[in-house]
């Protein structure tokens, strides 16, 4: 039984991946946090779309992957949260429209002028076989920028995605920091987006995010709650894909959802609650002038 | 209002128009808060008591006209609790600690816990630091942000509506602290839509709808001609202890029909 369970180690195309799984799962359950807090759980699903596009135009121009296809996310990311700031389309609305867009521009790109880069179907499900070396130190690196990103610029995050306009007013520079967790949250996507997919990117950063809310009422404990959680999706996932043999994406997924449901079992189901972004605040006496 | 000297005031808005859309909120207004200032800003909803707290805090730039700030001016602000993600999961202590943006390291220091645990003892919600913020009664969550206001060291204290969703004790509470913080120095502006609970206990007033309709001592603010121009509805003011009460003198349809 342990043989079996250790038998993929011995290879090393399944060591990288899973070292980039697990990697990627923290990562995501990290950037998740914010995401979900931020009442933007589908920006995750909107630009990892988004990215697709870059992906395929840095294919047909051939330049780096990760600088194209990072450019374009980061401009898609950046667009979504402009037209969100103000207020006059919802951030639903505007990764909507921006994000599909995005996705569509690059299949019609990669039907016409044919897919020099990477994989079309790793892209869009996920897969271990492609990682590389430099995929692994780039993952590394993004991993390495996000964390520094966050511990420095922590008192200013957590209040900006408070109560961004009281923030605005305390002295936080809320948009520079919005512009700086769209570059990460980008960066991050797309530094996942082989071993995951298109298709599954966005769940990765919302499940451990709101099984880590359903655990803790702690802003710092939810952070590193949803890190670890993420990271042993990734992990578990990443085995389990080798043993099942199903594509990792698709594993890492559903071992999120797994203990999704197991903590909402073992919750009894009222900790959903507290997901919810906006919910009216207890009862309290009114009284009229 | 009276007009301030150059120098005197801590904010000046002077002839300023604002709007959203080509729709005009606030038109031509002036208003000067000075040092120790305490005043009550009154209004329907749509008045634009929002727009001018925009105003003051710099969120927000006349279209006409211009708002001046005294150099290195603090302003802190408290927002309407309905405005409030109360699911967000911080504790009362982290909340509160918000006001100290400077610092670089995520965790607070030692003088900072020793400061957010003596300004919450000082709101009366001292044992109250590890709770969630939701777990609070309405009162306790206003003195919260006041408390992370205070972290601030402010100046000028600006306030939306913050006695509305409180029970009547707290109202009185809330006055009584907004009142020593003046005293100690801190010019305070609230909005408030509670004429007879909140606004007759200020020293001064200003009634807006889409301009100033007046300003200066209650006494002078609530009465029954500047009540109906600012709320577009009669009301009776009666002096009861030497404040005005008002009364609201909607002829009601279902009242008509109850002593036809």
């Amino acid at each position: 039984m342990i043989a079996a369970l250790l038998d993929p180690f011995h290879y090393v195309f399944f060591v990288k991946g899973l070292t980039v799984a697990t990697l990627a799962g923290g990562l995501c359950g990290l950037i998740g946090v914010f995401v979900i807090l931020r009442g933007m759980s589908y920006i995750g699903h909107g630009l990892s779309h988004a990215i697709f596009g870059g992906f395929a135009a840095s294919s047909i121009v051939s330049i780096n992957y990760y600088l194209g296809a990072g450019l374009w996310g980061l401009a898609s990311a950046l667009a979504i949260s402009r037209v969100t700031r103000g207020r006059r389309i919802g951030a639903d609305a505007a990764i909507g429209v921006i994000t599909t867009a995005s996705f569509a521009l690059g299949v019609a790109l990669l039907t016409i002028f044919g897919n020099k880069g990477p994989s079309f179907d790793a892209a869009l499900f996920g897969s271990i076989i492609g990682v590389t070396a430099a995929d692994v130190w780039a993952l590394v690196g993004i991993t390495a920028f996000t964390v520094a990103v966050v511990f420095a610029n922590y008192r200013g995050l957590l209040f900006a995605t408070f109560d961004p306009d009281v923030a605005d007013v305390s002295g936080v520079r809320v948009a520079r920091l919005d512009a700086l967790l769209m570059l990460v949250l980008s960066l991050s996507i797309l530094a996942t987006l082989t071993i995951i997919g298109v298709t599954l990117v966005a769940a990765t950063l919302v499940i451990p995010a709101v099984v880590a809310r359903m655990l803790t009422n702690r802003f710092s404990r939810m952070l590193w709650l949803s890190t670890a959680l993420g990271a042993v999706c990734g992990f578990v996932g990443m085995n389990l894909s080798y043993h099942l043999d199903v594509p990792s994406g698709t594993m890492i997924v559903l071992t999120g959802a797994t203990l999704f449901a197991v903590v909402l079992m073992t919750t009894g189901g009222r900790r959903l609650q507290r997901t919810a972004r906006l919910d009216p605040r207890p009862e309290a006496v009114t009284v009229a002038g | 209002m009276t007009v301030a000297a150059a120098g005197d005031a801590l904010v000046r808005i002077s002839r300023a128009s604002f709007g959203y859309d080509g729709t005009p909120v606030l038109t031509e207004v002036d208003l000067t808060v000075h040092d120790r200032d305490f005043i009550g800003v009154v209004g329907p909803s749509g008045s634009g008591k929002t727009s001018l707290l925009r105003l003051l805090l710099g969120t927000e730039r006349p279209q006409r006209g211009e708002v001046t700030r005294r150099p290195g001016l603090t302003v802190a602000y408290v927002p309407q609790l309905e405005t409030v993600n109360w699911n967000f999961p911080v504790t009362v202590a982290e909340c509160v600690l918000m006001g100290r943006t400077r610092r670089t390291l995520p965790w607070p220091s030692r003088a900072e816990r020793t400061e957010v645990a003596r300004v919450l003892d000082r709101l009366g919600i001292g044992d109250l630091g590890g709770r969630h913020i939701r777990e609070l009664s309405g009162g306790q969550q206003q003195r919260m942000f006041i408390a992370r206001a205070l972290l601030r060291r402010p100046e000028l204290l600006l306030m939306d509506e913050p006695t509305s969703g409180v029970d009547v004790a707290s109202r009185h509470d809330m006055l009584h602290l907004l009142a020593e913080l003046n005293d100690e120095g801190v010019a305070i502006l609230i909005t408030t839509h509670d004429l007879n609970g909140v606004a007759a206990h200020l020293p001064q007033l200003v009634a807006l709808h889409g301009a100033v309709i007046a300003a200066g001592a209650p006494r002078e603010v609530i009465t029954p001609s500047v009540l109906e121009r600012t709320f577009g509805a009669p009301m009776e003011v009666l002096q009861h202890l030497g404040m005005p009460v008002v009364l609201d003198h909607y002829d009601s349809p279902l009242h008509r029909r109850d002593t036809a």
